[in-house]
């Protein structure tokens, strides 16, 4: 075991800190949260400055565009960007870390010369068409239909918590294909262009007040044949293969900020009415425990990239990873709840300090025991597939 | 960077393992508690020719030339298979240097070890040859002090004695060796505490795949499954954390760096013990009436952790230290804004 980099590695990070410190200041000030249309501008031009630099794609392989980087290097890639406020994946989330990589893998030779350029380029952003209202954390029970007429699917149904839906070109979306067959035996992998006739996007507004995701009605959509991933009826399979990309990195800057955020709260507990919430034992200790939490997530962070270095994945570290920080960032907007008292009431700030941005924060922190897999969900993988207890169904 | 245990490291811990569940398998630690007594010396002399006390000493001083990191290794097996006896205490005596080290490296003398308290409680009295005192000042060593047996500890396997007052010794370090001792101690037995809250893991597990309730495996039901499921996670988290610390402290000695902070260590410790806490509770409640009878061993781990949980230092300790240097940072993030 070592903590150490190598000499290559360091090399990577001293070449990736100097191309940041001459890049962001050229960036333009981030859009406002609610223009999508500045944000999608924002994130695709971010995602075409890494490519034009060589940092687009960090983890594909080289041979599909990407930079190939080792799970050190790409763990690297996350720690410095965050570190030095560089831009967020935002709308490039879903192409290039789950679509892109899953056409990677399963797609033809046609649909990866057709979608991966556009990925890594920042040319194109995509969503993802997974759950349904009735198909949530059982997904396979999904009921969107897709009928075979000629070259196309015919394909009629309803989507949810679709994010970036409103400003996506494409979308990769799972539809029932064999009604008959089992479950999970029916289901194919398309992709939708997202400016085909009987698609209607409607934004859901989220607890925080502002309109992440959507939902989406389709309604005889005809995509074509040609646009299928993987054969059909064996959607489920080639949806499962993104989780054999779980490198362990996928909450590397949410865990840097949290390290941050129980920072700025310890001097929220030690500034605030002569600090007597720092002379609290109990209040100082719940600090400590939260920190200390981060650092041994920061820990296995760096174990699982590891595990993934030597076998290809970090198994079921990403479920571990996630039960564990949902149950202290959980914690941690709790206790900043209780250090801003009765400021906490308003959104907007009535001191002019900036600490009133913890309130938000910790409603976000709301939807990590529930999105990507709830953490009931999760608590069976780990239960089932670590522990080896029975199913219960 | 790369905190997958190499294959040499792999290997010690295969080979630890497989002696430790021939050598201390439940039912010979099950022997011990009904008879709380001394360590068994012939065991102390098998797990010294396992190099488990002289690990990290030098090959010229008859050690394996190991570091931390496999300490970590090491310790978290003697956790795993609960191993009664001042593991911790004996392994740190053994790279004090003199007589007592080498005597404490062969096993052929049982150190113990506490923090300096009028009366203080001192564990494994009676098997002990030596007990290394830690307070604020130096380390000092003293013979077996005299004291009054409890009839009732805590831990059947961890006899404990009121020791009146300690008399002062023989200082054997500074006081950067005291907080080296106090720093590596904490490390190794928060290796332990994630041995033995896997251990605990393990046999809510295995009770739960076989205990039938409403025709069922008890383990089949979420409400017992996502119990064992929590055990296990912060469990895995600890370890990472243990590895990570212990591998920090190994790469500064190796740089000729100065002993950094102890936060990795603090953190490590804090989250292990939790861990171990939450996991052994949890056996004992997966077992449901049986976890509550002294006929099954859930209870030894439970109790077990909460001997741990006070051994150099305590969690609350670590917590207290962790505070301290978020303190700092807090400071500095006022400066940053």
């Amino acid at each position: 075991m070592r903590l150490r980099a190598t000499e290559a590695e360091e090399a990577f990070r001293a070449e990736l800190r100097a191309w940041l410190d001459e890049v962001l200041p050229t960036l333009p000030p981030p859009p406002d949260h609610e223009d999508w249309a500045a944000r999608r501008a924002y994130d695709t031009g971010w995602q075409r400055t890494l490519h034009d630099a060589g940092y687009a794609g960090i983890a594909w392989p080289t041979e599909y565009g990407g930079r190939g980087a080792s799970p050190s290097e790409e763990l690297i890639f996350l720690e410095e960007t965050e570190r030095a406020g560089a831009p967020y994946v935002g709308c490039n989330f879903v192409g290039t870390l789950h679509a892109g990589p899953t056409i990677a893998v399963e797609g033809t030779p046609e649909q990866r010369a057709a979608f991966l350029p556009g990925i890594l380029r920042g040319d194109h952003v995509w969503c993802q068409g997974f759950s349904e209202p009735e198909a949530g954390s059982d997904l396979a029970s999904l009921r969107t239909r897709a009928v075979r007429d000629g070259d196309h699917y015919v394909v009629t149904g309803q989507k949810i918590w679709t994010s970036h839906a409103h400003v996506a070109d494409h979308c990769e979306l799972l539809v029932r294909t064999d009604p008959e067959a089992p479950k999970h035996r029916g289901i194919s992998w398309l992709i939708m262009p997202m400016h085909l006739p009987g698609i209607e996007v409607r934004p859901l507004k989220t607890l925080t007040g502002v309109s992440e995701f959507s939902e989406m009605f389709l309604d005889e959509v005809r995509i074509p044949v040609a646009n299928r991933v993987g054969d059909e009826n064996d959607g489920w399979r080639v949806a499962m293969v993104t989780f054999g990309f779980e490198r362990g990195t996928a909450f590397v800057s949410e865990l840097l900020r949290s390290k941050v955020l129980v920072e700025d709260l310890a001097r929220i507990a030690a500034a605030r009415g002569g600090g007597v919430a720092w002379a609290d034992g109990g209040t100082r200790r719940e600090l400590a425990r939260c920190a200390a939490e981060l650092d041994a997530l920061w820990a296995y962070t760096k174990r699982n990239v590891s595990r993934a270095a030597h076998h290809g994945n970090a198994g079921s570290g990403g479920s571990v990873f996630k039960l564990a920080y949902h149950e202290t960032r959980e914690r941690l907007g709790q206790l900043a709840m209780d250090l801003l008292g009765r400021d906490a009431l308003a959104l907007d700030d009535p001191r002019g300090a900036t600490d009133i941005a913890h309130v938000e924060e910790r409603l976000y922190a709301l939807s990590l025991s529930i999105a990507a897999g709830t953490a009931q969900i999760q608590k069976n993988i780990v239960g089932e597939r670590v522990l080896g207890l029975p199913r219960e169904r | 960077m790369d905190l997958e245990p190499t294959s040499e490291q792999a290997a010690l811990r295969d080979e630890l393992r497989r002696f430790l569940a021939d050598r201390f398998d439940p039912d010979t630690r099950r022997a011990c508690a009904d008879h709380p007594g001394a360590v068994d010396p012939a065991a102390w002399k098998e797990l010294a020719s396992m190099g488990v006390f002289s690990l990290t000493l030098a090959e010229a001083d008859g050690g394996v030339g190991l570091g931390l990191a496999e300490a970590a290794i090491v310790f978290e097996e003697l956790g795993r298979a609960a191993v009664p006896g001042p593991l911790a205490a004996t392994f740190l005596a053994a790279t004090l240097g003199g007589d007592l080290a080498q005597a404490a490296a062969a096993g052929d003398a049982v150190v113990g070890a506490v923090v300096r308290a009028e009366p203080a409680i001192v564990e494994h009295l009676d098997a002990l040859d030596a007990l290394l005192v830690l307070s604020d000042g130096a380390p000092v060593v003293v013979d077996r002090p005299g004291g009054r047996r409890l009839e009732r500890p805590l831990d059947p396997l961890t006899p404990v004695h009121l020791v009146d007052s300690l008399p002062d010794g023989i200082t054997v370090g500074d006081h950067a060796d005291a907080a080296r001792l106090q720093r590596d101690g904490s490390l190794l037995v928060a290796a332990m505490q994630v041995g033995l809250g896997e251990a605990a893991v393990v046999s809510g597990t295995g009770y739960a795949k076989e205990r039938q309730q409403f025709g069922k495996p008890i383990g089949s039901f979420q409400a017992v499954k996502h119990l064992l499921a929590e055990a296990h996670v912060w469990v895995d988290v600890a370890r990472a954390a243990v590895h990570a610390a212990a591998v920090e402290l190994d790469e500064a000695a190796a740089g000729g760096a100065p002993p950094g902070s102890t936060c990795g260590v603090d953190a490590a410790r804090l989250v292990a013990s939790e861990a171990a806490a939450g996991a052994t509770a949890t056996c004992v409640q997966v077992h449901g009436g049986m976890g509550f009878t002294w006929e099954v061993d859930a209870h030894l781990l439970l109790k077990r952790a909460a001997v741990l949980d006070v051994a150099f230092g305590s969690a609350q300790a670590a917590c207290e230290a962790r505070a301290d240097a978020l303190a700092v940072a807090a400071r500095s993030v006022s400066r940053r804004r």
